[in-house]
């Protein structure tokens, strides 16, 4: 991809303070995303994946986090130095985000169309708002873009009235009826079965091709970023720890990380389960010294130890932080 | 090799509601209608199936959570509930369950000890109980010193072995595995897998392994069952059932399957694009529950039940377009 990144995260740091002292749940994590990329974030429970997302759109809860370092560029713009009425215009017509649980994430007590209504009255088109008999109709058009069925009804349904996926499938609706120019999809699929999570991103896949937006999808399925994604970021313990284009990281996976990952996956073919990864993920109040990875990682060097791995190039747009990739250091590659 | 669970139609029906203000017409939900099949010993079989189909409440009738409606379980010959609707305490002794959710199956006011203490207790009230327990923590290799922790002071893996190690303490030989790493991170996932296969080997066990995950259920189950709507749809031995699936609706999961490899995607078979979703269990569509999402649909699906047909091997499948000759 070239031209102008449409979001860019520069070396961002997030401390949660809690009794007990600081976490550093986001340690200098670099992110890049260009127009109409679709864009991967793969990471185990707890590696700040959600973190990172929700500091995008400055939804992150103060406190306890802090923002303790970096920057966020949306178009040039920086997020973190936004007026509140210059994030009001990126939250209304810039990003979207959808999250994992549709339930949680609807109000029960407002029926589908006020909800989807409410957002799109706040929502600046060619820099007017819309006026009533619009949004009525806006609201009608992007439940018939979901596919749903009978979408007239739907608009005075309650949440509770529908199922897991019609819910999912209204989020969507509802996240890109504002036309933004980038999605966050959070797990979009992770709280539905197979075949209905199979309808919605392939939906949500063939919506975002049509209207050229962006996309960051959330998830710790790899199987579901090798199908939507062209390129991948992999996280661990609040660092970036691999990024590659979606086929090569699945064809050459070189952080050792990763390549624990892509073996814990059970395979349809068979053969037996790979027992993982050893140990567990560290704990934030006192992280490990150097690779925040070191204590699992089978290829563990004394530098590992001490110094923290720099992000080292190793193909075109495929990096990787681990010291086994310095010229210096590593012996394997 | 001898069955040692056998399931006969069970039936399992809930009532939620009634229609009318005289309570004389019960609205009825069907979770489990009239299921069939067996368990040999010393397998794993698994169950498929998604939310709402009936695979837990499979696995509740048999712990004695719910005591079934029609139909009977029947442990190596002999009938799970008794005449006075009681399980034998000898049977509840064969028959653990390790739950999804490790983090609300175990007690947080109990450390490990009397977690693992309780069934010890109750099954073998002569047995020095301090000797068993470090006995099961060295068979789940866990330290002993976990013996005095509390669960919060665990991880999730951790957990669900303890729940293990829980469900190994009466020395049973049938345990049920209702969703046991869905709630774990894959790179903890192989662990606990990998434990359970070894146990299984070193003593026999049986299982009832229940999952969503059909890769997963690939490399752990040498049977599987699949459910759809309260009842098994086609069961085959698990290479057979992954290279060659009969039914649309295994078909149509086998195909919404995200996989990490090419060699993957050439077993799946042709895509068969899903659509709609689960009914109700109140209102369950008429003839075969499945007709409303299969693309191969028929006139005579809409109005008749099809029948379970043996197609040699083991394999048995519920759907109008067999036998196909």
């Amino acid at each position: 991809m070239t031209g102008q990144p449409l979001l860019e995260i520069k070396d961002l740091r997030v401390n949660y303070k809690v009794y007990g002292g600081l976490l550093e749940v986001i340690a200098g994590v670099n992110f890049v995303v260009y127009p109409g990329e679709r864009v991967g974030l793969v990471g185990e429970t707890g590696c700040g994946k959600t973190s990172t997302m929700k500091a995008i759109l400055r939804i992150l809860p103060m406190p306890p986090a802090q923002i303790a370092g970096g920057e966020i560029y949306f178009k040039g713009q920086d997020i973190l130095k936004m007026s509140h009425n210059q994030l009001y215009k990126v939250r209304g017509n810039g990003i979207s985000m959808i999250f994992q649980d549709p339930t949680a994430a609807l109000n029960p007590v407002f029926t589908v169309g006020q909800q989807m209504e409410a957002v799109l009255k706040n929502a600046l088109f060619d820099g007017k708002k819309l006026g009533k008999r619009q949004i009525k109709s806006d609201a009608l058009q992007a439940l018939k873009e979901v596919s749903l069925a009978d979408p007239e009804r739907l608009l005075k349904s309650y949440p509770v009235q529908l199922s897991g996926g019609m819910r999912q499938r209204v989020c969507i609706a509802m996240a890109l009826s504002t036309q933004p120019e980038m999605l966050i999809a959070d797990e979009p699929g992770t709280s539905l079965d197979v075949t209905i999570q199979d309808q919605v991103l392939r939906l949500l896949h063939n919506l975002v091709l049509e209207k050229n937006t962006s996309v960051i999808l959330i998830t710790h399925t790899l199987g579901v970023v090798r199908e939507t994604t062209d390129r991948v970021y992999v996280m661990y313990a609040g660092n970036m720890v691999e990024s590659a284009p979606t086929k090569q990281l699945f064809d050459r996976p070189s952080h050792p990380y990763t390549q624990g990952l892509m073996e814990a996956v059970p395979r349809l073919t068979g053969g037996g389960v790979a027992e993982g990864i050893p140990g567990r993920i560290p704990d934030y109040l006192s992280p490990p010294t150097g690779c925040r990875f070191h204590p699992r990682c089978p290829h563990v060097m004394d530098i590992c130890r001490q110094q923290k791995p720099p992000a080292y190039q190793i193909d075109d747009g495929h990096q990787v932080a681990c010291f086994l990739y310095d010229s210096k250091e590593g012996s394997r590659k | 090799m001898n069955p040692i669970l056998t399931y006969k139609a069970l039936k399992k029906y809930f009532t939620i509601g009634h229609k009318d203000l005289m309570k004389k017409e019960p609205i009825t939900v069907k979770a489990v209608d009239g299921v069939s099949f067996e368990v040999l010993e010393g397998e794993a079989f698994g169950l498929v199936g998604e939310s709402g189909s009936g695979k837990s409440t499979v696995a509740y009738a048999t712990i004695g959570m719910y005591r079934p409606t029609g139909g009977s379980i029947e442990f190596r010959g002999e009938n799970l509930y008794s005449q006075d609707g009681d399980r034998p305490q000898h049977i509840k002794k064969e028959i653990q369950i390790v739950f999804q959710d490790p983090g609300s199956s175990l007690n947080p006011r109990q450390n490990i000890k009397q977690i693992l203490e309780l069934p010890l207790r109750i099954h073998q009230p002569r047995a020095n109980r301090l000797e068993k327990i470090a006995e099961l923590l060295e068979m789940v290799e866990l330290p002993l010193g976990y013996m005095h922790k509390y669960p919060r002071a665990l991880s999730g893996g951790e957990k669900q072995i303890v729940a293990i190690a829980r469900a190994l303490a009466t020395d049973p030989s049938f345990i049920i595995l209702d969703e046991p790493t869905s709630a774990l991170d894959v790179s903890i996932q192989g662990k606990i897998i990998n434990l359970l296969i070894r146990l299984q080997r070193e003593f026999n066990l049986s299982y009832l392994f229940i999952t969503h995950d059909l890769s997963l259920m690939r490399n752990v189950a040498s049977r599987v069952a699949i459910m759809y709507l309260g009842k098994i749809c086609e069961v085959a031995e698990a290479g057979e059932f992954f290279q060659h699936p009969k039914h649309p609706y295994t078909q149509m999961l086998l195909s919404s399957i995200p996989v990490v490899s090419e060699e993957e995607e050439r077993l799946k078979p042709e895509k068969v694009v899903s659509r709609g979703e689960i009914p109700s269990p109140v209102n369950i569509p008429s003839g075969c529950s499945f007709h409303l999402r299969c693309p191969y649909k028929m006139d005579v699906c809409v109005n008749v039940d099809p029948e379970m047909i043996d197609l040699g091997d083991g394999h048995t499948v519920r759907c109008h377009l067999y036998p196909d000759d």
